[in-house]
């Protein structure tokens, strides 16, 4: 690969061990993947937060290279963490546990990194342009940022893109190659997409079915932002989906209007979808409903809201969101109704890295396609997998 | 025997070899507090690959992987190198991290669980020796 001057300086340690060593893996991971040169980018997103999928080791490797001086070189938001870091003692989790999530944070802090926890950082101040290369983990924002967005990035771990945030820079390869974007399957849908359970429902099915590849949609009618989160974090999920394109509604598909034509199609029908409810719904009453994967939007916010007014829930219902987005539902009064009716709006966490099987619960209910196919290994939960409307009828 | 093989990290070592034939993967799989195998119905489970040559075709599984590679290290529980048929980002990550020598495209089953082997990775190259 070409480095450039002060790359190859990086490398040799000009910049001392942390630079080095961090640079040592973008560059070997670059060569693995026969990129070219290294690439500037424009922000990062670090997954890998959570005390739960982290542990000890990666708490010790965090704090370990922040002690030593590791600093972002460019704007890094961090995924979600185990926990409200406010409220985490009113909702039930354990001193231990927030101790070890402290430490976390507390180590990102030191790097420079913003404590936006939140897998959805394009909603909260991280918003990349058309084209522009960025170095992201977490696979829904990645699914996000390069679909609807069109800007560039890999489906990058937590340590390689903590890395390219200390080094500034990405190894340019796959998705940041205009070739290595184009649809490599149509999917015709020929179902009626109602809400967001819907679309990831289908987001689920396709990502088991296509894996890796990169599917250009046909028949998805006017899906708004919420939806198409909710699909891509599904797709991302239950496969490898990096990016999609969708017919009409997503920037880069008319590109690739002349290239689909040879491609083969899967159909993806009622039945298809009402299957994968099937399959997807492991389990009968919910011990609690945990809506906000991805993160919720001040819109899915106050869809809740509406529906809660004048009810009074006989079980947990927590509404996962960023402490921003928290904050704005909290000035314009969303949070109290949602309060008023017995549930919360838990900012900086969600159902799956945060340890909700240590608290108790055991059937968790669900609108996500993402969490409904994480929640059975991650938290050994059964799932309720339904719209938000269904779910909360079910609690009140 | 000598084999040669492409870098991951650079690095001399030299120790009794332990294959798996499968791919390993390591959150979840392999205790990063003793280093033995606990991935139920692996080929190696419920063994140590402590201080040992560890030889597989690739890696595989969770992304959060390379933390546990490193935690091994920080135990004082890893292998002293790792050999390849293909290493994929996860193990490529771990061993940078916590610097231990890795090479792949080696041919794997010439190596068997108990052989001596020798390894010495430069920056592009790297050599295995069965002794």
């Amino acid at each position: 690969m070409y480095l450039t001057k002060e790359e190859e300086g990086m490398l040799n340690g000009e910049q001392g061990d942390v630079v080095q060593r961090n640079m040592r893996l973008i560059v070997r991971l670059g060569d693995i993947y026969k990129a070219d040169r290294m690439i500037p980018i424009g922000s990062v997103q670090v997954a890998g937060v959570s005390y739960k999928s982290i542990g000890d080791p990666g708490t010790e490797y965090l704090e370990d290279i922040a002690i030593k001086g590791a600093k972002v070189r460019v704007p890094t938001f961090l995924n979600p963490t185990g926990m409200d870091m406010l409220d985490w003692k009113k909702l039930g989790f354990s001193e231990k546990f927030a101790k070890n999530q402290i430490r976390i944070m507390d180590a990102f802090g030191k790097m420079g990194v913003v404590l936006s926890a939140t897998c959805t950082p394009y909603l909260v101040g991280n918003l990349p342009r058309f084209r522009e290369h960025i170095a992201w983990s977490e696979s829904s924002a990645v699914c996000f940022a390069n679909s609807v967005i069109g800007a560039m990035t890999n489906r990058e771990g937590g340590p390689s893109a903590l890395a390219a945030a200390i080094c500034g820079r990405t190894p340019n390869y796959d998705l940041h190659l205009d070739e290595k974007r184009v649809p490599q399957l149509v999917v015709q849908v020929d179902a009626e997409l109602k809400h967001n359970a819907d679309y990831g429902a289908l987001g689920y099915f396709l990502g088991k079915a296509v894996k890796n590849k990169i599917p250009y949609f046909r028949g998805i009618k006017e899906p708004d932002t919420d939806n198409l989160k909710a699909l891509g974090a599904a797709m991302a999920a239950s496969g490898a989906v990096g990016l999609y394109h969708i017919e009409g509604c997503t920037p880069e598909a008319a590109l690739f209007a002349d290239k689909i034509k040879d491609l083969e199609t899967v159909h993806v029908s009622e039945k298809d979808l009402a299957d994968t409810y099937a399959k997807l719904n492991t389990g009968k009453d919910p011990d609690i409903v945990i809506l906000g994967c991805p993160h919720s939007s001040l819109k899915e916010i106050a869809t809740v809201a509406k529906e809660l007014e004048g009810k009074k829930l006989k079980k947990p219902l927590w509404v996962c969101t960023s402490r921003i987005m928290k904050d704005a539902a909290d000035r314009i009064g969303l949070s109290a109704t949602i309060e008023k009716a017995g549930g919360h709006v838990v900012a900086d966490t969600c159902m799956v890295v945060a340890p909700i099987e240590e608290m108790g619960y055991k059937t968790t209910g669900v609108n996500s396609g993402k969490a409904a196919n994480y929640l059975p290994g991650f938290c050994k939960q059964s799932v309720v997998f339904q719209d938000v409307k269904e779910l909360i009828r079910r609690l009140s | 025997m000598k084999m040669t093989g492409r870098a991951i990290n650079p690095g001399k070592a030299e120790g009794e070899a332990i294959v798996s034939t499968e791919p390993v993967g390591f959150y979840g799989n392999i205790d990063p507090k003793t280093g033995i195998v606990i991935e139920k119905g692996h080929p190696l489970e419920g063994q140590c690959i402590k201080g040992k040559v560890f030889v597989f075709p690739n890696g595989k599984g969770s992304t959060v992987g390379p933390y546990v590679i490193y935690g091994l290290k920080a135990n004082g529980v890893a292998p002293v190198a790792i050999i390849n048929k293909e290493t994929e980002t996860i193990v490529a990550t771990g061993v940078i991290l916590a610097d231990i020598p890795c090479l792949d495209g080696i041919d794997i089953s010439k190596i068997k669980t108990g052989d001596r082997v020798a390894v010495d990775i430069g920056d592009t190259e790297g050599a295995v020796e069965i002794k």
